[in-house]
C-alpha cells in the first residue's frame, strides 16, 4: 500500500537535512508503529507524506497503491485514501466542525468521481460514528477544535479517519496528552477501523498506545533513518531500555 | 472662524453644480444644514477625520464616471419583502411595490416635502446635526441640505415583513442624494433592507430614531459595481430598551465611505454596527463609526471585517464614547482584517474616551494573513486549496455576519460573499 524509498527530506528555509534515506514498506491490513527519540525525524516523515509546505524532498520517492505520493497536492492524496492524524489538531475558529466534516467527505467523494452525500445521510452517518467516540451532539456544533481538550481534539481526528475512511492512516503521537481511559477511547476507535483493506502507520513515543493498538512490525527510526525494524517486542525493549543501546549499536547517540 | 480658501472655494464649486430646493417642512432644517456646511466647508485631505481616505472622489462638484452593472443580481428573493425601488436617485413607481403595510406608514421626501407639516421635521436634519459634534460630517450636512428624494419610514407597530430599499444604477454619470427618516414608534420593530449601487456616485442619510423598546434591523448589502463612489451615514438615537443593529456588506467599489453615527440616550438600549468588506483591486473601504453611551445599562457592538487583495484598502475610525451618567456600560468594538497579499493595507484607529467609572469596554484590532496551518489541515482532510481559502475566508467575517439575526438573510449574505470568494479566486 506505502512504499517509501530511500526518502531524503531538507528543511526549504535551510539547509538541514532531516531524513536522511527513509526506506519503509506497509502493506494492506498491517499495523506499523515507529517509534524513535525526539528529533528524530517523526513527524516530519508524517508531514512530508501529507503534503505540508516548508519541506523539500532531495532523493528517494513515496507510493501510495502505486501512485506517486509526492507529486500531489494534500487535498489529492486525501481523496487517494490517505489520512494524517494530527499531532496538534488544528483550531479553526468561525468553521463548525459538522461543516469542515461534510465539505471534507463530500470534497473526495467529488474527486473520486462519487455522488455527494445529502445532508440526511450525511447526519446520519456522523451521528452513529461519533456516538461511537463518545463525541456528543455539542462538539459536533461548535467550531473545529476551538475549545476542545486534548482528549476531545484527538477523538475529533478519529471521527475525522472514521467519516473518510481512507486507506492509509498515519497517525502522529495520537497518544501524546491523552489519560489512560482517553487513550482507550481512541485506540478503540482505530481498532474499530482495521480491516484488510487498511493500513495504519502509528507514530508514538511509548509503549503504552501500542497496549492497545497491536502492530504487526516496529520500526525504530533515528537521526532521520529506520535503524531497525522488528516484531511488537521491539517496542517492549524499547520501553524497558529506552533507546541507548539501539543507537549505540548504530554507533550513534552518547558520545 | 473663516474658512480656509481652499475649502471655501470647494464649497462654491460644489454648490454651483446642484439645484438647491427650498423645501416646506424640511426648509427650516436645509437653511440650517447649508448654514452648518458653509462653517465646515467641503472635507480636505488634511482634516484628521480624512486622515485615511481622501475625500476627493466624494466631494467633487462631479462623481468619476462609473459603469453600472448591467445585472446587479437580485438578493433576497426568497424573502416575503415591501419593495421600494430607486433608479438613479428617482422613485421607480412602476417597478415598487405598493407602499402601504401594516404597522408602517411610508411616503416620498419628494412628495411629502410639500407639505409645511410632517411627522418627519422633527427628525430630517435634527439627528444629523446632533452627529456633526464633536466631530464634523460635511457631506452629511449637504445632503440634509440638498436632497430631494428619500423614504419617510414611521413604524407604528410589528411590520409583518421587511421593507428593502432597493437602489439600481442605469446611468455611468448619476450623482445621488437620498435622505431617508426612519422613526420607529416606542414598541414597534422592522426589519430594514437596503441593497445595491444608487448611482455612479450616491451620497445617503439615514437618520433613525428609535422610541423605547422599539426594535430596527437594517442589513445593507451595498451593490458591487466596480467604479461605484458612496458615501453614507447612518445617524440613529436609541431610547430606553430599545435596540438597533445594523449590518452592511461592501463588495468592491472604488471608493466607500460608512459612517455610523449611534447615540445610546435611553437606559439599557442596545446598538450593535457591523460591516464585512471584501475588496479585490484598487478599492478603498472607510468605515467610521462613533458610538456615544449617553445612558446607564446600555450595551454597543461594532464588529468589522475586512478582506482585502490586490492593492485594496480597508479603514476603520472606530470610537465609543462613555459619558459621565452612562455607568454599567458594556461596550465592545473589534477591527480586524485579512491581507491576502502583500499590496493591500489595513488602517485602523480604535477609540475609547470614558468618563464613568463603572464600565466594560473592550476593543481590538489586528491584521493577519490566512492562517497557512488551518489551510494545510483542510486540504489534509481533501479539501481542495481554493474552496478551503473560501472556507477559511468566511469563517474570518463569521462574527460580523453572525450579527444577523434572521437566519435567511444571513444564509443570503454567506451566498453572495461565496459568489465573490468564487470570482475572485486566484
Amino acid at each position: 500500500m506505502l512504499e517509501i524509498k530511500n526518502l531524503h527530506v531538507k528543511l526549504e528555509e535551510e539547509d538541514k537535512a532531516i531524513l536522511k534515506g527513509v526506506d519503509l514498506v506497509v502493506k494492506a491490513g498491517e499495523v506499523h508503529a515507529i517509534m524513535g527519540p525526539n528529533g528524530s525525524g517523526k513527524s516530519t516523515l508524517s508531514y512530508v507524506l501529507a503534503g505540508r509546505e516548508g519541506y523539500e524532498v532531495t532523493e528517494g520517492e513515496a507510493s501510495l497503491d502505486g501512485a506517486a505520493l509526492l507529486e500531489m497536492e494534500p487535498e489529492e492524496r486525501a481523496a487517494a485514501g490517505l489520512f494524517l492524524a494530527f499531532q496538534y489538531p488544528v483550531e479553526i475558529p468561525g468553521v463548525g466542525n459538522m461543516t469542515f466534516l461534510r465539505t471534507a467527505v463530500n470534497a473526495q467523494r467529488k474527486a473520486r468521481g462519487e455522488e455527494e452525500l445529502s445532508a440526511g445521510d450525511f447526519l446520519k452517518l456522523v451521528r452513529e460514528k461519533a456516538k461511537q467516540l463518545k463525541i456528543d451532539a455539542e462538539m459536533l456544533k461548535r467550531p473545529v477544535n476551538v475549545g476542545f481538550s486534548g482528549g476531545e481534539k484527538k477523538r475529533n481526528e478519529i471521527l475525522q479517519m472514521a467519516m473518510l475512511e481512507p486507506k492509509m492512516c498515519i497517525l502522529d503521537e495520537t497518544d501524546s496528552g491523552l489519560d489512560v481511559d482517553a487513550m482507550k477511547l481512541v485506540a478503540d476507535g482505530v481498532n474499530a477501523l482495521r480491516d484488510a483493506g487498511r493500513a495504519f502507520l502509528v507514530i508514538t513515543h511509548y509503549q503504552r498506545l501500542l497496549d492497545h493498538i497491536k502492530p504487526d512490525v516496529v520500526h525504530i527510526m533515528a537521526e532521520g533513518r529506520i535503524i531497525r525494524s522488528g516484531g511488537p517486542e521491539l517496542a517492549l525493549e524499547v520501553e524497558n531500555n529506552g533507546y541507548a543501546d539501539l543507537l549505540a549499536a548504530e554507533g550513534m547517540g552518547a558520545k | 472662524m473663516a474658512l480656509p480658501k481652499a475649502k471655501e472655494d470647494a464649497l462654491a464649486a460644489r454648490l454651483a453644480v446642484l439645484d438647491l430646493p427650498r423645501g416646506g417642512f424640511t426648509k427650516a432644517a436645509r437653511v440650517a444644514a447649508m448654514a452648518r456646511l458653509q462653517a465646515m466647508g467641503m472635507p480636505g485631505r488634511r482634516d484628521e477625520y480624512w486622515r485615511y481616505t481622501n475625500p476627493a472622489l466624494l466631494s467633487d462638484p462631479h462623481p468619476q464616471p462609473a459603469t453600472a452593472l448591467r445585472v446587479e443580481r437580485p438578493i433576497f428573493t426568497g424573502l416575503d419583502k415591501l419593495r421600494v425601488i430607486f433608479t438613479d436617485g428617482v422613485f421607480d413607481a412602476e417597478a415598487s411595490d405598493d407602499l402601504t403595510l401594516a404597522g408602517i406608514e411610508i411616503s416620498l421626501l419628494s412628495q411629502a416635502d410639500a407639505q409645511d407639516i410632517h411627522w418627519a421635521g422633527a427628525v430630517y436634519g435634527t439627528l444629523e446635526e446632533a452627529g456633526q459634534t464633536p466631530v464634523a460630517r460635511p457631506l452629511a450636512a449637504l445632503n440634509t441640505a440638498a436632497a430631494r428624494e428619500g423614504l419617510l419610514i414611521r413604524v407604528t407597530g410589528k411590520a409583518p415583513k421587511p421593507l428593502h430599499i432597493s437602489y439600481r444604477a442605469s446611468s455611468d454619470t448619476s450623482d445621488v442624494m437620498l435622505h431617508h427618516c426612519v422613526k420607529v414608534e416606542p414598541g414597534a420593530e422592522l426589519v430594514l433592507l437596503e441593497t445595491g449601487s444608487a448611482g455612479a456616485r450616491a451620497n445617503v442619510v439615514m437618520e433613525v430614531d428609535v422610541g423605547q423598546s422599539g426594535r430596527l434591523h437594517h442589513i445593507r448589502p451595498q451593490g458591487r459595481a466596480h467604479g461605484r463612489q458612496m458615501a453614507t451615514h447612518l445617524f440613529a438615537r436609541i431610547a430606553s430598551e430599545a435596540l438597533f443593529k445594523s449590518f452592511t456588506l461592501t463588495m468592491n467599489g472604488v471608493m466607500t465611505r460608512n459612517e455610523a453615527v449611534i447615540e445610546l440616550n435611553g437606559a439599557e438600549s442596545v446598538a450593535h454596527i457591523a460591516g464585512a468588506a471584501v475588496g479585490d483591486g484598487d478599492f478603498h473601504h472607510d468605515d467610521t463609526v462613533f458610538v456615544t453611551h449617553a445612558a446607564p445599562g446600555c450595551e454597543s457592538r461594532q464588529v468589522f471585517k475586512k478582506v482585502l487583495k490586490n492593492g485594496a484598502t480597508g479603514v476603520f475610525q472606530g470610537k465609543i464614547l462613555v459619558k459621565q451618567a452612562a455607568q454599567q456600560t458594556d461596550g465592545y468594538q473589534i477591527s480586524q482584517s485579512l491581507l491576502l497579499d502583500g499590496d493591500s493595507q489595513f488602517l485602523a484607529k480604535p477609540e475609547l474616551e470614558i468618563y464613568a467609572d463603572d464600565v466594560k469596554c473592550s476593543h481590538g484590532s489586528t491584521s493577519g494573513a490566512i492562517d497557512e496551518t488551518a489551510l494545510f489541515y483542510l486540504q489534509s482532510r481533501g479539501v481542495p486549496k481554493r474552496a478551503a481559502q473560501s472556507l477559511l475566508v468566511l469563517a474570518f467575517l463569521a462574527e460580523a455576519i453572525g450579527e444577523i439575526e434572521d437566519e435567511r438573510i444571513a444564509e443570503d449574505i454567506r451566498a453572495r460573499l461565496e459568489d465573490w470568494l468564487h470570482r475572485h479566486e486566484s
